[in-house]
């Protein structure tokens, strides 16, 4: 995991700062979504070799989520947005 | 006794002579001397046993790599096995002892297991020691492991401390031998902020170790120029003693200095060890090469050593290998001795040059033997003579010395932490390290660069991009180029012919035969091949066998080593130690402490503490004449029935609320309703997760329209938070919620028992008659006729009339004091969280004891609580599956033994009276369970299959691992009260 | 001696004897442990993946069940995943109905491995302990361990003192959170981790099973909604099933399929000392932080702690974890500080939503998935090879892996022994 994440309120902060959560890759389905929508949003993950999307907490910093995109090879970090910028839709 | 000390020269410091012993023997050297130097110096070639077959070893390297010189260094807490003798400083009053040899190293009865070699081969263990197959835990497997291992470690504690610590650069150089210093050097003059770490104690490397120069400069006058400038440089910082054992990503190098390894009385005040995280923008890996040992029969025999370690010792410590030595050489290193030898007047018997065409111009006294090999050495514990073969003929040669090169490794360790593959070069008969990777670019001879010049141009040459690449633009490199001199290395992997084992990994005893024999079984890739034969897995990673090893393989496959490849190279460079990586997390330290605001008033009102996650929490209060702790619970839970308690929760999570939406947020998070709330009253709400389980419950309060006031266990404290901010923040940024934790702000007390509103009534300035301030209430108050503002919240956990009140943290020693005097005429007591767990079992509340991560609401009796109404909220739409409606569910009933005399214990689990013990059979087991004195009996909350079903049904709580088998019944969880009359009251 | 069967090489059984005959002969008439066939245009099973569970399986099917024509695909050398990188600690001290006679299954095939497929794997039951430091943990052990022992699987509740007696290192003077007492699972213990799968693919490639090293997997082709075989680095094989056995790269494999899993990739470190006298005879598990230890017959202290918590492929861990597992360790044994850890390495572990593992068929006919098994993959090995077989042989699970079905997080009934829900980062 790369040693810095670009918090894009606070700036480059240490990983140690953060707390993953995981894939970001699917939204909340609507309340009437139906059982599979739902089974898919609680269970099914993206879990590439590659590029990735995920939901990651500033927790020691400004206390915002953020979408990480990153590499889960080379662990390189590509972006960090705010969560509630992107909406759900990454 | 051949090794010497040379009457004059070296680097060490005569006038500094230090005492050591080993094995128990009274030796001396001088500053400047490693252990290694320092036992050479007095003639003691045998130090050590090896791995398998306990052949006598001596010391091979001068340097990270040694395989054999292994010694226990240190006593008591301070014991230090394995420690390389060729790296550890002497320093006064050293004690080393040899390892792996009994009675003695040089006497070791370990040594007959050479004459069962044959039956040792690779990966022999594999293939017997399995009948009976009881006798592998009991006979075989004791002797294996007694036998193998190397030194004894310590079971006393440390007695030194450690730190870490961050730094960050835009150079890092590691390695300060002439491409290192090269590169420090030209970083150093542009301005940039540059890290040079080495791993020994004396930068130079090779200009420290060989005679060379540099146009008019000799190697040490170079040396002392650029260090003494470097030294100069406020923007260069020098960590001597300190290796650079890992690059990991983010180009964060770790390294470990040695802070007191070297000193023979430790200064408290200061760490032994300090690691360190480097943040480099760029690092130069100026790590130099590793001398490859020749593969021949005995070439293990103390006596034998690598030709660069020959002339390190003789130059940096003085001290020669032997009267009469022999070069066994494929290239330039093995002549570079033989001269540095004969310069000094030592006698070179013979130069053994492997290549049939070995370069003319030699213009010293030696014989050279080209095309020939060193077929055996013997000797045993001191190599005597050296049979050399040449063309079908042999000649035996008096020898007390053998200095071997076969050629040069790079060191490419680091290089390839982080998933670079090292790639075969024929040119250098080498694997190389990509030269620049993102963040890191090899230099000097770690890139196969050769001579002085070219590895100073090279180290200058490579800083100087990266500096201009950093922004640097003025960089200018501090040596002008200059042409590499390379000599065409022809390797040879192992001579042929040989009589004796001749050794390719010496630590773990993997000879060429293992090799051999390891590919014809179908363990030839080359992973295979060392998790078979070991080859490499010793502590010193295979820095020397790895190359050898590979070329073997090679041969025997009849393929490149290209093909072959290496095993995976990673961290750490060297073996570090614990105590370094721990730093001070340690004992008492381990984590860091969360005390209470009202840590202080419960320590002196007599608490005894228990740890609760980062938490110090008040278990109970013992007074005196009470010999149990049951006593003190029993008296604290029956005061606060019948008068009243104080108990500290303030652990508990806070978390302020606000914003227009904060209702509708919290509607959505809770599964029950929150948006009716009204101000000034609070609700018991249960918070799912997204799969339907409930994560955590709590109360939360309106304490104005937009202003909520959430509580939540002590354990999921700040996860709610997380979950919560989540919420808000990814899932519905559309909402106007905030959130703000103030656990830390407020004390949180709770006063319980029916004498509560009493007592408090005499501080809270409002009325809180039942009628202005009923069950649920939750207001902000005035306390002290105004002199403090708090909030009062009328919730019990106990079942009792009761209130929690929150006063801002610095005030909470205080205003329980207040409550204390107040109450003492009611009879107050202080109780600690065993009264409170019993009580809310009497009561039949649930924790995270039931609230497990594995029980839907309905399992809890919680299923009205569930909202039907509410289009959305989190966890709604998995409660539906099939699993979570079975009705086998295990679901909250209560337990009490048949007769109350007898007890069960919590964990116990629930069998139908007169079943057979099974899974099958199994019925749920007991999640909580106290005595209760209220009752007069054990009590226990258990999770049984449709228990709400069974109340009244006998059952035996069964705790095989007690051997305890209490019959039971299943009840109503609610023991006490189940009208809430006192509640109420 | 030489056995074997007409399809497979023949079999030089290992003995005491064997070893002393080939000694006499330097040791050069070992014949190989496995044949390094050519690929067949088609087999009956493939199974993609030579690490323990796949080698494991094909041995059951040709053993147990007489499946015989099959080949293991595997992209590297044979174990070169997680078989050949953990920390090997076999327990089955299980709490969930789901898991525990599973596990007990595999320690039973433990038990009688070596005889079994004629290897010295080294079983060595040196016993588990399981630290607890809190009232909380000691009723969650209770409650395990009455668990086990509803199963029969022998479990013990130690105390403070006992627990001194048998471990005096451990630091029970000073610590930041006490030592109250332990679980312990006398049966629990260590297995050379190497050994097993080498013993495995010996076995299977005896009874004619293909071991095809260095042979990618990097297509499945499917006709009429079956699939027919796989495209290879060695070129396409056809197959009657298809049996995925690719652990961390299971999502990978599937993808090949657009099969999404319930299934993240993390990594863990593990890490060895060097090597030491007889240190630590069992294997203990820390309580109150990530850390857990046995000692190698070879001396070294191998130990491991958390998984780093992000996903990843990369098979290499960070400096942090690296400090909190030994942070850890010398909590737990003080005198660790002045011992030098060697080596440190990562895996890729296929956490599952709800930590247990995936035994299955699949929405398509002939795959079969198994995958899930988090970082506890090891101990599984013989049970997890025995139970995929006996479900690709028969199209029927077996009883003990019953509970593994790829439809429990649809249908609610998650096997969930921490409770931590579906967040494999924290099971």
């Amino acid at each position: 995991m790369a040693s810095l994440i670009a918090c894009p309120h606070c700036g480059p902060r240490p990983k140690e700062e953060f707390t993953v959560r995981g894939d970001a890759g699917i939204n909340r389905p609507a309340p009437d979504a139906g059982k599979d929508a739902w089974y898919a949003y609680v269970y099914l993950r993206d879990n590439p070799r590659g590029r990735h999307k995920e939901h990651w907490h500033h927790t020691s910093g400004c206390r915002r989520w953020l979408v990480v995109e990153r590499d889960t090879m080379t662990h390189a970090v590509y972006s960090a947005v705010d969560a509630a910028v992107t909406g759900e839709t990454v | 006794m051949s090794s010497f000390r040379l009457s004059s020269g070296g680097r060490i410091d005569r006038s500094k002579p230090l005492d050591f012993t080993f094995d128990g023997k009274p030796m001396q050297g001088y500053a400047g001397d490693t252990v290694a130097s320092a036992l050479l110096a007095n003639g003691r070639q045998l130090v050590g046993r090896s791995f398998k077959y306990h052949r006598p070893r001596g010391i091979l390297t001068a340097g990270a790599a040694e395989p054999n010189a292994l010694l226990t260094i240190g006593e008591g807490g301070r014991t230090e096995p394995n420690t390389r003798a060729t790296v550890a400083e002497l320093y006064q009053d050293l004690i080393a002892k040899s390892q792996n040899r009994w009675p003695s190293v040089d006497f070791d009865l370990g040594a007959v297991n050479g004459l069962l070699s044959p039956f040792l081969g690779a990966g022999f263990y594999y293939k017997t020691f399995m009948w009976p197959a009881a006798f592998w835990e009991k006979v075989y497997e004791p002797i294996i492991r007694k036998a193998a291992g190397l030194g004894r470690a310590t079971y006393e504690p440390d007695p030194d401390t450690y730190e870490k610590c961050w730094a960050h650069c835009d150079l890092l150089v590691i390695g300060a031998g002439p491409a290192g210093l090269a590169a420090a050097l030209t970083a150093g003059r542009a301005g940039a902020r540059v890290i040079l770490a080495d791993e020994g104690f004396e930068p130079g490397g090779s200009l420290i170790s060989e005679s060379t120069s540099f146009q008019d400069r000799s190697a040490t006058e170079l040396l002392a120029q650029m260090v003494a400038e470097l030294e100069s440089l406020p923007n260069v910082r020098l960590l001597m003693r300190s290796t650079v054992f890992g690059w990991y990503d983010g180009n964060v190098f770790g390294a470990v200095e040695r802070v007191q390894k070297h000193v023979g009385t430790v200064d408290p005040h200061r760490p032994m060890e300090r690691l360190w995280r480097i943040a480099a923008k760029q690092a130069i890996l100026a790590s130099g090469a590793e001398e490859r040992p020749m593969v021949f029969g005995g070439n293990d025999i103390p006596g034998v050593m690598m030709a660069g370690a020959v002339r390190s010792y003789f130059h940096r410590q003085a001290v020669a290998p032997g009267r009469q030595t022999v070069v066994f050489t494929n290239g330039g290193s093995g002549y570079q001795t033989a001269a540095d030898l004969e310069a000094r007047g030592l006698d070179v018997a013979a130069i053994v040059d492997s290549r049939a065409d070995a370069p003319t111009g030699w213009a010293g006294k030696a014989r050279i033997i080209s095309g020939g090999v060193v077929r055996d050495a013997s000797g045993g514990k001191a190599l005597s003579s050296i049979a050399i073969s040449k063309g079908g003929s042999v000649e035996t040669i008096k020898a007390d010395a053998l200095a071997m090169s076969g050629g040069w490794s790079p060191i490419i360790h680091l290089a390839c932490h982080r998933g670079a593959r090292p790639v075969w070069s024929d040119a250098k008969s080498a694997f190389l390290a990509p030269e620049r990777q993102d963040g890191l670019t090899v230099a000097g001879s770690a890139a196969g660069v050769e001579t002085l010049a070219a590895c100073l141009a090279d180290g200058a040459e490579k800083a100087r991009q990266i500096l201009v690449d950093l922004g640097f633009s003025n960089a200018g490199a501090a040596f002008a180029p200059a042409a590499d001199k390379p000599e065409h290395a022809r390797p040879l992997w192992f001579v042929r012919g040989s009589k004796g084992k001749a050794f390719v990994d010496y630590q773990n005893d993997v000879h060429v035969r293992d090799l051999v024999s390891a590919v014809g079984e179908g363990y030839g890739h080359v992973e295979l091949a060392k998790r078979y034969t070991t080859n490499g897995m010793a502590t010193d990673q295979g820095k020397l066998s790895n190359i050898n090893a590979i070329g073997i393989l090679a041969e025997a496959r009849k393929v490149s080593p290209a093909d072959v490849g290496t095993t995976t190279f990673r961290p750490f460079y060297t073996p570090l130690s614990f105590g370094a990586l721990a730093g001070t997390s340690r004992g008492k330290h381990f984590q860091p402490v969360r005390k209470s605001p009202l840590h202080d008033w419960a320590r002196k009102n007599g608490a005894v503490f228990v740890e609760t996650g980062l938490w110090y929490r008040s278990s109970w209060f013992p007074k005196s004449g009470e010999t149990t702790w049951r006593e003190s619970v029993d008296r604290e839970v029956l005061n606060v029935r019948k008068n009243a308690g104080i108990c500290d929760v303030s652990t508990l999570g806070k978390i302020e609320i606000f914003g227009k939406d904060a209702a509708e947020f919290l509607n959505r998070v809770y599964c029950n309703a929150f948006l009716k709330l009204p101000v000034g009253k609070a609700r018991y709400g249960l918070m799912l997760r997204e799969d339907g389980m409930i994560y955590d419950d709590g109360t939360t309060s309106r304490l104005s329209e937009n202003h909520f006031f959430m509580t939540t266990t002590t354990a999921y404290a700040a996860g709610v938070m997380n979950h919560l901010e989540f919420c808000a923040q990814a899932l519905w940024p559309d909402l106007d919620v905030q959130f703000a934790s103030s656990t830390d702000q407020w004390a949180q007390i709770a006063v319980a028992g029916p004498k509560s509103r009493a007592i408090l009534q005499k501080i809270v300035d409002e009325d809180i008659s039942d009628a202005a301030f009923p069950f649920l209430g939750a207001r902000e108050v005035s306390l002290f006729g105004g002199r403090l503002a708090g909030r009062l919240f009328r919730i019990s956990f106990s079942g009792e009339l009761a209130y929690e009140l929150a006063v801002p943290a610095g005030y909470g020693e205080a205003v329980a004091d207040a409550i204390m005097e107040a109450g003492a005429e009611h009879g107050i007591c202080p109780y600690g969280v065993e009264a409170l767990g019993v009580m809310r079992i009497e009561k039949g509340h649930v924790t995270h004891s039931e609230i497990n991560g594995t029980v839907i609401p309905s399992d809890l009796g919680f299923a009205k609580m569930v909202s039907t109404t509410k289009p959305d909220f989190i966890g709604k739409a998995m409660l539906s599956r099939e699993g979570m409606t079975d009705r086998d569910r295990l679901s909250l009933v209560g337990v009490k033994p048949l007769d109350p005399a007898t007890t069960f214990k919590t964990g116990s689990h629930i069998l139908v009276e007169g079943a057979t013990p099974s899974l099958e059979n199994d019925q749920g087991y007991v999640s909580s369970s106290c005595y209760s004195p209220t009752i007069g009996s054990t009590v226990g909350l258990a999770l049984v299959k449709r228990g709400p079903e069974r109340h009244g049904e006998h059952v035996t709580v069964w705790n095989d691992l007690k051997g305890e088998y209490t019959k039971a019944v299943l009840c109503s969880p609610v023991f006490f009260d189940p009208e809430n009359g006192k509640l109420h009251g | 001696m030489i056995s074997g069967n007409s399809h497979g090489a023949p079999i030089m059984r290992y003995s005491a004897f064997s070893v002393f005959l080939n000694a006499l002969r330097g040791n050069t008439t070992w014949k190989p442990a496995w044949r390094s066939p050519l690929p067949k245009n088609h087999y009956d099973v493939i199974i993609v993946g030579g690490g323990g569970h796949g080698l494991a399986t094909a041995y059951y099917l040709a053993k147990e069940f007489g499946v015989t024509n099959v080949a293991v695909l595997e992209k590297g050398y044979i174990g070169s995943g997680n078989v050949g990188r953990n920390t090997t600690i076999i327990r089955s001290n299980y709490l969930l109905q789901g898991n525990n006679p599973f596990y007990e299954l595999s320690m039973k095939l433990w038990e009688g491995l070596e005889q079994d497929f004629n290897f010295n794997a080294m079983v060595s039951q040196r016993g588990v302990l399981n630290l607890y430091h809190s009232d909380a943990q000691r009723d969650a052990y209770t409650r395990r361990g009455n668990a086990m022992r509803l199963h029969g699987v022998d479990s013990e509740l130690l105390d403070r003192n006992a627990v001194r007696q048998m471990l005096p290192f451990l630091d029970f003077d000073n610590a930041r959170f006490p030592i109250q007492g332990a679980l312990m699972q006398k049966r629990g213990g260590t297995v050379r981790h190497d050994a097993v799968a080498w013993g495995y693919a010996r076995g299977a490639d005896s009874r004619g099973v293909d071991i095809i090293q260095n042979c990618e997997v990097t297509g499945i082709r499917r006709e009429n909604g079956r699939v027919t075989g796989v495209e290879t680095s060695q070129g396409f094989i056809g197959c009657g099933k298809l049996a995925l056995a690719a652990a961390g790269n299971s999502t990978v494999v599937a993808d090949m399929v657009d099969m999404k899993l319930p299934i993240e990739s993390h990594v863990l470190q593990a890490f060895v000392s060097e090597g030491l006298k007889p240190f630590i005879d069992n294997v203990v598990t820390f309580g109150a932080g990530h850390f857990y230890v046995s000692q190698s017959d070879k001396g070294g202290l191998v130990f491991g702690g958390d998984i780093d918590g992000y996903n990843s492929y990369a098979q290499r861990g960070n400096l942090a974890t690296v400090e909190h597992v030994a942070e850890a360790g010398v909590a737990m044994i003080p005198a660790l500080s002045r011992v030098r850890v060697l080596r440190s390495w990562g895996g890729v572990m296929d956490m599952s939503m709800d930590g247990s593992p995936i035994i299955d068929r699949t929405h398509i006919d002939n795959l079969y998935l198994n995958a899930g098994w988090c970082y506890g993959g090891f101990k599984a090995t013989p049970a997890s090879g025995f139970c995929y077989a006996h479900l690709i042989a028969k199209n029927e699970p077996h009883e003990t892996g019953r509970a593994f079905r790829l439809d429990r997080f649809a249908r609610g009934r998650m096997i969930d022994e921490k409770g931590v829900g579906a967040q494999p980062n924290l099971h």
